[in-house]
């Protein structure tokens, strides 16, 4: 039972990451309805700046410059890239999502090469143990970082302009221009608000118990792309739910792999994608996505 | 005319000239060309975002495997003639593709491209874990081709004092497929399912009420696609002579989806153009790496040619899309004046 509280308790942490991950790609999705592969090179980015900075300015600074750094490219992403397609078809912009993935993860793994960098956290390996549960510090800092960041981007999204900017471009681009607001604006916003959250993401996908930032760490961030579409991809709330159910069911996997061996080592990386297949052989929208209706 | 006359002859002279460095990336661009046109089919003409490509060249290439094994190392293997064992591997796929189709008909853009990388992962998991069929990690050897008592093996042939191993033998079998594939997608391209494919592109429900049939069109397409991923994954593994599970990643998805876009959506001739850029542009950086410059041995510290070549490739999918939204082959239509693929939607 103690171990079923431990994984149960670590997936909702983890989950909780992999929320943060699949609300900016909801966020950038509802914004301008391209899907955005390069979501993994922008979580990568971040967590490349942290942990290259914060041996020489120290560690809450370097997460800052970090997230600064991956709103900032995200931003440029956009600016230089998004921006500039004069078509209409989505497809073939989530397609231009790819190259730049590309591009960006092409380069940051160069500079990575074969090293594991660590973030530099001040929770490092301590664990909290309440009766017969333990927890590492670090997943509860996931947790409570998750909890409050996306607490916060809702509330945003709720009352400020910003928010309501966003929501109006998302209901109808054209009624929301016509109103004033100024789409470029919004869109530039939402890669910038992405990539920032991706960074925050990115630390804790690199901190204990994983050994840190390596190459391998774009591929935990595909992770979230199962997440926000079995949530609904142009929902917040199905975000948060997605990334919840991966984790969980992420973290269960691994957990009881050796009681499921005759299913092949690996486990824990294969059933969030069986769950989302499942769950879109059910709903073809996700499970809070807006459903599409067409009149003839 | 004549140029494709000559072209045809230059194709077919090359295997006496070339050595085999340079007859292996040809082969490469053969059956990447194939795969390419496959899932531009999917992508390009019928708007199917499809990111498991890969998945069905690994049912291929593995398929191939078990059906013309004889199971002498120990692997499952039914030990049939190889040519029937290459056209069950093919079967297997579009067989794979139509059981993905419940989730492929009902799914569309973003959900379809984020639900088909699930059958990466998956496709992993099993070449990983069921090492009876795969070989796990390491992979396992694909038996050579023989076709009329020809066998595709590096037992050296002389043909006009050249000789003739896998390669040079392969060649002309990796031609042949080619031109069948581009010929049989041209086909469907220009008659009747060609334009119902177009129209579901462009709009699904107009499509619909018009009497295309939508759902069956679009899991015909599914398949057909599978089928020439699958092809494409028994030339390749003919070619490597070993299959492994690492090569069937998600990378080599997203290098299908690239080769495309840079090609140009929705023909053949795009597709064929975009392989050749992005199998091609690998192997010659890393060939001529030391007269580039910039560009440096792996582990010298500077960029390696196998980087180079990803930045450039990346680079050309975002310009393309950005500058040249017909692909490659749109320059060549346009200077012969004739109107631009990407502009007839």
């Amino acid at each position: 039972m103690s171990t079923f509280a431990e994984l149960l308790l670590n997936g909702v942490s983890l989950g909780s990451v992999y929320a943060l991950i699949a609300l900016g790609f909801v966020v950038i999705f509802r914004a301008t309805e391209v899907v955005n592969f390069a979501h993994a090179s922008l979580l990568l980015a971040g967590g490349y700046i942290t942990a290259s900075l914060h041996d020489d300015i120290g560690f809450w600074p370097a997460l800052l410059v970090g997230i600064a750094g991956a709103a900032l490219v995200g931003a440029a992403v956009e600016f230089l890239v998004m921006r500039r397609y004069r078509g209409t078809d989505h497809s073939v912009l989530a397609i231009v999502t790819i190259g730049v993935d590309i591009l960006l993860t092409t380069e940051l793994t160069r500079r990575i090469g074969t090293n594991v960098l660590s973030p530099g956290d001040p929770w490092g390996d301590a664990v909290l143990t309440v009766g017969p549960v333990s927890l590492a510090h670090t997943r509860i800092a996931a947790f409570a970082a998750a909890t409050l960041l996306i607490t916060a981007f809702l509330l945003a999204f709720r009352y400020t302009s910003w928010g309501v900017a966003m929501r109006a471009a998302a209901e109808s681009p054209e009624t929301a221009a016509l109103m004033g607001v100024r789409l470029r604006r919004v869109s530039l916003g939402a890669w910038a608000v992405a990539g920032g959250l991706a960074a925050v993401a990115a630390l804790f996908l690199t901190v204990f118990p994983t050994p840190g930032l390596e190459r391998a760490t774009s591929l935990a961030a595909l992770k979230a792309f199962p997440a926000a579409i079995l949530g609904g991809l142009d929902s917040t709330t199905g975000a948060l739910v997605g990334g919840l159910l991966v984790g969980v069911t992420e973290s269960l996997a691994t957990g009881y792999q050796s009681d499921l061996s005759f299913l092949g080592r690996g486990l824990g990386d294969l059933a969030p994608y069986v769950v989302m297949v499942a769950i879109l052989l059910i709903r073809p929208a996700g499970l809070f996505g807006t459903k599409e209706l067409a009149r003839v | 005319m004549y140029v494709l006359a000559g072209c045809a002859v230059l194709l077919l002279g090359l295997p006496f000239y070339l050595e085999r460095f340079w007859l292996q990336a040809g082969l490469f661009t053969m059956a990447a060309a194939i795969g390419a046109i496959g899932i531009n089919l999917l992508t390009g003409a019928t708007g199917q975002l499809s990111m498991g490509h890969a998945f069905f060249l690994a049912v291929g290439a593995y398929g191939y495997c078990v059906f013309a094994a004889d199971g002498s190392d120990g692997l499952t293997g039914l030990g049939l003639p190889t040519w029937l064992a290459a056209v069950l591997a093919v079967a297997v796929a579009g067989l794979a593709g139509g059981l993905f189709s419940p989730i492929a008909g009902r799914l569309r853009g973003a959900y379809l491209g984020i639900a088909t990388l699930a059958l990466i992962f998956i496709g992993q998991h099993v070449l990983f874990n069921a090492g009876d069929l795969t070989g796990g990690f390491n992979g396992r050897d694909v038996p050579p081709l023989s076709l009329f008592g020809l066998t595709f093996d590096d037992r050296e042939t002389v043909v006009a004092a050249v000789p003739f191993g896998s390669a040079e033998k392969l060649w002309y079998v990796g031609l042949l497929l080619l031109l069948v594939g581009a010929l049989f997608a041209r086909g469907v391209l220009r008659g009747r399912p060609g334009r119902a494919l177009n129209a579901i592109r462009d709009h699904r429900i107009a499509a619909g009420v018009i009497g295309v049939p939508v759902a069956r069109y679009r899991a015909g397409v599914f398949v057909l696609s599978s089928m020439y991923a699958g092809l494409a994954g028994v030339l390749l593994a003919l070619v490597f002579q070993r299959t492994v599970p690492d090569y069937f990643g998600i990378t080599l998805s997203l290098d299908y989806l690239a080769m495309i876009v840079i090609g140009g959506l929705g023909s053949v001739a795009g597709a064929v153009v975009g392989a050749a850029f992005v199998s091609l542009l690998p192997q010659l950086l890393t060939h001529y790496s030391d007269a580039l410059p910039l560009v440096s041995d792996p582990g010298t510290g500077g960029i390696a040619p196998g980087e180079a070549a990803r930045y450039l490739y990346g680079a050309a999918v975002v310009a393309a899309v950005l500058f040249l939204p017909g692909g490659l082959v749109s320059v060549a239509a346009r200077r012969r004046g004739r109107p631009n693929p990407g502009e007839e939607r």
